[in-house]
């Protein structure tokens, strides 16, 4: 046995060493099979630490080490670099964890905790005897991003990675980008309008010349991993030959079909060839085969390729497919509200002066069906009460969405707010059961609203809302004074929640990226890696990874975009080399590992009849291995044999 | 086709209209309802409190008496459904009252041989419970109920009144959607009828409270009924005797409360069933109505 | 009014019964009003059915058992079908009935002259019974 392990325990100040017995730990484990140099030290991550670490390799020509510390989520990159710095292949340098798995959990009980961490250093050291030297695995990178989802998020994060000099495909599902931010009227705290501030930025990264932006677009496949993905993007057919349309809009005007319009949410219709509206990037139409006459009663119209000066229509499109390289994978597919279906309470959607946040919003909007007035849908005459509700669908642990929504409590302060503004001698309720106002100027803004523009907040959430006598009847309470309350309102609006958009959690499938269990696509970590994905390569932004206001997702679009520029910064990638390999000579090629493999890094070769790891592929997941009926498959530095050594240590026998 | 029939405490004494119409109604569908052999009342309410065992037990002797005879218990009443239903639930997932109710059927069995025939069996809550119009929505299926229509009710707005114990809890009923329900108005289009959709019909009637505040019971009462009254109902229908009891006899006492009050009549859904199946008024037994019906569906050349 | 709470006057064993016998958890209660803005029969009320929660999450036991509210109650369920948190209020109002009932605090509610009253009434059976079983245990 030629190893000389070095062990190096540390006290990190009271938090290991005020439970664990230190120094009995480094003296029991200077006698143990194969180490070379036991000793203990206040703070191993510290400089003196390191140089400890490193000075004791050269002195005592050390093979492998083991700092007895904290997680390696940690530190165990610090001691790699350390043991790097001092000649030591890194993949030689462990971590025994004595901290969060010891000294924390077993504060009453110092014996038991002393024993516990010699005994998970031993484990340590048999896993090091017999650790090889290995290189991280470099791939090459492609420095092209994709951007999932046209809306202010994905926008952000496109127009960052481009300027960063990196090119970026945007795909967009709806005929325009914009999302649901082009929707709104002024935003809240600023009562910046909507619009006016989006529409620039909208222009903006159609017209960067690093941007190759997709709208009625989707992603179709995606095949590869972080640095090599390869991505197939479908252009559903739009009818309309795009790159000649000059947006001139006759089609539109002489077209005799009608739909509730998507973006007007359905209170005023579009036709069937349209753009969602006026300010569309890009200002040209696609024709919606569903609604269009042409359609639908077999070539009987065919107006818009009448009159379309350019020849643009085409009514034997086909969707068509588009593949491309990309190294990094932005998602920004967004959110929708909870349906208002799933209200009964509050009619379910059959009462029309019920309406969703986004509906009231297209009524606020200057460029919206009623032009900015605010105007019943039943009757169009203006409502004197209105009644605004938050918590629909959220907060709501038995029957809808547990979680806080969080831009609801803003959004209706500011339509009540907006509201006052527009009917000055009406009265704006809002029902809620608190006001959540976290965000900078967010406390005033609500505070203008119920003392400058009189909106009367009352704490308590409607049970029930129906209609009578041409009003729209509201049975709340008010738990601070302990009253039900009735109002006969004219009209109400409901504070929907929000849901991620609901083709998201297709595409999080088929991206096999890690969404919660309400569909909300999960951040590595959720304080210091917010902006990525577990799965290497995919980075979030915007509201499909929780609940956000436009500033939140802006910044997270942005968190997003230097992540990925800092992955394109390196021309390869270079990966952990702890994954599976197969033994050939024992091979008996019975294909299971090619099977089982959820990362399709298994292959099979036809000529040797045996498998092989695409070594740029493997996660390391470690599947393969346990499928594996002749143990030919074995995870690098950690194989069979390591392991029954380990646990031979664990097990003291 | 034969169908274990719980009629319960009610349907046999102030509601016998309801137990009539029902089963000439099933009669003419081609059902018919065998009433068990042996029953007692349910209990009426469903204790809240969870040490309710003795509580439980009436519900269950009955479920035990019906599981004799079939799979499946119909029952009419929207108190003995709820009853029996979660009396059911709670003996398929709850072992522990299961085995402790289980102890005090087999007690019951000892001291009661010698009076009679059968012997109550150990009950693990394997029946179905079905409401009435599940029956006709699920074993008799409404296509058929439709073509057995013989007068179609065309032209009478008719307000469906499904109350509290039909839809609630509603996790352990699964009735309908608890706030938008359909079943009753589905079933009344295959009638023909012009549905009334109200807004108070799922809210509560009083309930039980009749007995000891009935103020408190009109005014419930009153705002479902003054409710179906502005959407111009000809006629209420409901499925439960206590829920027809509050909305039928307070309409005196209404129209000294409401300002152009005009009653309206409260009848159970079986008796206008039985009108659209042509079964002869006699025997849907429209007498006990405080609000007289008669002449609301003769307008409508309906009797 | 003022009301000087200690952490003693938390921890009560009519609370607990209260909690058991309803099965219901009182602290998941966060005071949302639901089950007050559905009841029908709320305006006879002197506590409503959010507040009674309140009172109890305060330990104001006394003051919940001596309400009129409990009596009132006709256990249409309508407060815990919509209750965001799965409270069950209507449990809560028979756990609180069963308490005064079984250990004598007050008489039954319908009383001898009642009594007679509703067996002479032409109300249905299922009433009466559910009646004398709700609010005479």
């Amino acid at each position: 046995m030629g190893e000389r392990i070095g062990v190096f325990v540390c006290h990190c100040g009271t938090n290991i060493a005020g439970v664990v017995d230190v120094k009995r730990v480094a003296e029991e484990l200077a006698d143990y099979p194969g180490v070379a140099y036991s000793t203990d030290y206040t703070y191993m991550c510290s400089d003196p630490g390191q140089n400890l670490v490193k000075d004791a390799i050269k002195k005592h020509k050390l093979t492998g080490v083991i700092v007895a510390a904290c997680s390696p989520t940690l530190h165990e990159a610090t001691f790699r670099r350390a043991g790097t710095a001092a000649g030591m292949n890194q993949y030689q340098v462990e971590i025994a964890n004595i901290r969060e798995q010891c000294s924390w959990v077993h504060r009453d009980n110092k014996e038991a905790a002393t024993e516990k961490a010699i005994r998970t250093i031993k484990i340590m050291v048999e896993k090091a005897r017999l650790d090889e030297a290995l290189d991280p695995i470099s791939v090459p990178m492609t420095p092209r991003a994709l951007v999932v989802g046209g809306g202010i998020a994905g926008i952000q994060a496109a127009l960052d990675i481009a300027n960063a000099g990196h090119e970026v495909v945007l795909v967009e599902k709806s005929a325009s980008i914009g999302g649901h931010m082009a929707q709104l009227s002024e935003t809240f705290p600023t009562l910046d309008c909507s619009q006016c501030i989006m529409t620039p930025k909208m222009v903006e990264v159609a017209q960067h010349p690093k941007v190759k932006l997709m709208t009625y677009s989707e992603v179709d496949d995606v095949s590869g991993y972080v640095g090599n993905f390869k991505v197939r993007i479908r252009k559903k057919a739009a009818y309309v030959n795009r790159d000649v349309c000059t947006g001139c809009g006759l089609c539109i005007e002489k077209c005799p079909a009608t739909t509730p319009s998507e973006f007007d949410e359905q209170l005023a219709d579009r036709k069937a060839i349209y753009t969602p509206f006026p300010q569309a990037v890009p200002n040209k139409p696609v024709l919606d085969a569903e609604h269009c006459t042409y359609f639908l009663k077999d070539g009987k119209c065919g107006i818009c390729a009448k009159v379309c000066p350019l020849d643009c229509i085409d009514y034997e499109q086909k969707d068509e497919f588009i593949d491309f390289e990309v190294g990094a994978i932005v998602v920004a597919t967004g959110y929708d509200l909870y349906p208002i279906e799933n209200l009964g309470e509050y009619g379910g959607g059959k009462y029309p002066d019920v309406v969703t946040s986004l509906q009231f919003e297209r009524m606020l909007s200057a460029s919206g069906p009623t032009g900015g007035e605010i105007l019943r849908p039943s009757d169009g005459e203006v409502p004197k009460e209105v009644v605004f509700l938050t918590c629909c669908g959220s907060r709501d642990t038995e029957s809808h969405l547990p979680y806080c929504s969080k831009i609801c409590c803003m959004y209706l302060t500011k339509h009540a707010m907006l509201y006052k503004h527009n009917v000055h001698e009406g009265q704006a309720y809002v029902f809620y059961m608190d006001v959540r106002t976290g965000g900078k100027g967010y406390e005033e803004f609500y505070t203008r609203a119920a003392e400058e523009d009189d909106v009367l907040y009352i704490r308590g959430k409607v049970s029930k809302i129906f209609e009578e006598d041409g009003k729209v009847m509201v049975w709340g309470v008010d738990t601070l004074s302990g009253k039900k309350i009735e109002i006969a309102a004219d009209m109400a609006v409901l504070g929907l929640a929000t849901i991620p958009n609901q083709s998201a959690a297709k595409l999080a499938n088929m991206l096999k990226i890690h969404a919660d269990e309400w569909g909300f696509l999960s951040e590595a970590h959720p304080k210091l890696r917010p902006v990525e994905s577990l799965t290497p390569g995919f980075y979030l932004a915007g509201s499909a990874q929780g609940p956000k206001d436009i500033p939140e997702s802006v910044a997270q679009a942005s968190a997003a975009a230097s992540k990925v520029a800092a992955l394109f910064a390196e021309t390869e990638y270079h990966r952990e080399p702890i994954i599976a390999v197969i033994d050939e000579d024992t091979c008996a090629g019975c294909r299971v590992c090619v099977s089982v493999c959820p990362y399709d890094a298994a292959e099979f070769d036809d000529e040797k009849k045996v498998a092989r790891i695409k070594e740029a592929i493997c996660e390391g997941c470690g599947v393969c291995i346990a499928a594996c009926p002749s143990g030919s498959a074995q995870q690098k530095n950690l194989t069979d044999e390591q392991l029954y050594k380990m646990v031979s240590a664990a097990l003291e026998v | 086709m034969k169908i274990p029939y719980y009629p319960g405490c009610t349907l046999h004494e102030r509601a016998r209209d309801f137990d009539d119409s029902a089963r000439e109604c099933a009669m003419a569908l081609g059902v018919e309802l065998e009433e068990l052999p042996v029953w007692t009342c349910c209990g009426a309410v469903y204790p809240l409190v969870t040490d309710s065992v003795m509580d439980i037990l009436a519900g269950v002797r009955n479920l035990s008496y019906a599981s004799r005879l079939g799979d499946k218990v119909v029952t009419l009443c929207s108190f003995c459904y709820n009853v029996l239903k979660r009396c059911n639930n709670v003996m398929r997932d709850d072992a522990e009252k299961r085995e402790k109710v289980n102890l005090f059927l087999r007690a019951d069995t000892e001291s009661r041989e010698k009076i009679e025939s059968y012997t109550l069996e150990d009950y693990e809550g394997q029946l179905e419970v079905l409401h009435y119009i599940e029956m006709l929505r699920d074993v008799v299926g409404y296509d058929k109920v439709a073509s057995a229509v013989t007068k179609r009710l065309e032209g009478l707005k008719v307000a469906p009144y499904y109350g509290c114990m039909l839809l609630r809890p509603k996790k352990e009923m699964k009735f309908d959607d608890p706030e938008q329900p359909t079943i009753f108005e589905n079933l009344l289009e295959v009638l023909g009828c012009d549905v009334v959709d109200f807004p108070m019909k799922t809210e509560c009637c009083g309930g039980f409270q009749v007995v000891n505040d009935e103020e408190l019971a009109v005014s419930c009462s009153q705002n479902i009924v003054v409710s179906a009254l502005k959407r111009e109902a000809d006629i209420i229908v409901t499925t439960c005797p206590l829920c027809r009891y509050n909305l039928d006899r307070h309409q005196e006492r209404m129209a000294e409360r409401v300002d152009g009050f005009t009653s309206v009549p409260v009848i159970y859904f079986t008796q206008l069933l039985g009108v659209a199946l042509g079964i002869d008024k006699e025997h849907l037994d429209f007498t006990d109505n405080s609000v007289d019906p008669i002449n609301v569906l003769a307008e409508k050349s309906l009797l | 009014m003022k009301l000087r709470l200690t952490a003693d006057m938390l921890v009560d064993e009519v609370l607990e019964r209260v909690e058991t016998l309803s099965g219901q958890k009182l602290r998941a209660c966060y005071q949302c009003g639901r089950c007050s803005a559905g009841c029908p029969v709320v305006e006879e009320m002197d506590i409503i059915p959010s507040e009674v929660i309140r009172l109890l999450q305060l330990g104001q036991v006394d003051e919940v058992l001596s309400s009129k509210t409990i009596w009132i109650c006709a256990s249409c369920l309508q407060c815990a079908s919509r209750c965001p948190k799965g409270v069950e209020f209507s449990s809560i109002c028979d756990a609180l009935r069963a308490i005064v009932l079984r250990t004598r605090l007050a008489t039954p509610k319908i009383d001898a002259d009642g009594l007679t009253r509703v067996m002479m009434s032409d109300a249905p059976q299922m009433g009466v019974v559910g009646a004398l079983r709700k609010l005479n245990g």
